[in-house]
């Protein structure tokens, strides 16, 4: 995809699609909506710089029982553990720092992964009443 | 959906009603541009209705935290209206819920302004 604001736009209703036929419900659409435009807007902005030169690839699957979102950028990386914690006092009124913070809250799982050059991050959540939900959910 | 703002004047308090998304772009610099220029025209008291707000990314809750400073930064108090559930679960979970002065009903939200 175009390192732009319409890619970012796109992902979020395609997610948002697929997260329905996959049978969540409204608020962890919303979340996983959230999730994926966060980390597009990271790859776009953060990432890519809007460098029509480079490429966001995003990739979606649905797999034994969990949605799992792949975005990767081109740019210069990101180092997800330097990144502050936006509830720290010092941090609360920044305007900006939220977008990881807020997929971390909505995600199952998030790994980040360096990429020669960029950052690929994966966003993974349960499918509810799937066979991996319900062992999550008798641990 | 892109946003829209409109803004009326009761008892002193100018009410800004949003509907649409907050979203980095659009949305974003609508509500920076509309915040800009109620605090030029001299504005002091600023009941911001969020009722009709459908969304907001974390670029949007930085618009609301960058009004709401530069509201206080005049002299002035700047409070949210109608928050929906989407948006007030958005505010919890970033613990911001109880930095805004957040109101659910227009009539005592005006009441509440200290100065008029």
């Amino acid at each position: 995809m175009e390192s732009t604001l319409e890619s970012v736009n796109k992902a979020e209703e395609m997610v948002g699609q697929l997260a329905k036929q996959a049978g969540f419900d409204e608020d962890a659409r919303d979340g996983i909506s959230m999730s994926v435009r966060e980390a597009m807007i990271n790859a776009v902005i953060h990432g890519n710089a809007y460098d029509p030169g480079k490429r966001v690839n995003l990739s979606l699957e649905q797999n034994n029982g969990e949605l799992i979102i792949t975005i990767g950028d081109e740019g210069k990386g990101l180092e997800p553990e330097e990144i502050p914690d936006p509830l720290a006092p010092d941090n609360l009124m920044k305007q900006s720092g939220r977008g990881i913070f807020l997929i971390r809250a909505f995600m199952d799982e998030v790994r980040f992964r360096k990429l020669e050059p960029g950052t690929e991050v994966t966003l993974i959540k349960r499918i509810p009443g799937s066979d991996l939900d319900r062992q999550e959910a008798s641990t | 959906m892109s946003m829209k703002a409109s803004t009326r004047q009761v008892d002193g308090v100018t009410i800004v009603d949003l509907s649409g998304r907050i979203t980095l772009g659009e949305g974003s610099v609508v509500l920076r541009d509309t915040i800009k220029d109620l605090l030029g025209k001299g504005a002091k008291n600023i009941l911001l209705n969020l009722g009709d707000v459908s969304y907001i990314d974390s670029s949007g809750i930085g618009e609301l935290v960058s009004a709401f400073t530069s509201v206080q930064r005049q002299g002035g108090e700047l409070k949210l209206l109608h928050l929906t559930k989407k948006v007030h679960d958005l505010l919890q979970i970033t613990k911001l819920y109880t930095v805004f002065d957040v109101q659910e009903d227009e009539p005592n939200a005006i009441k509440s302004f200290s100065v008029k």
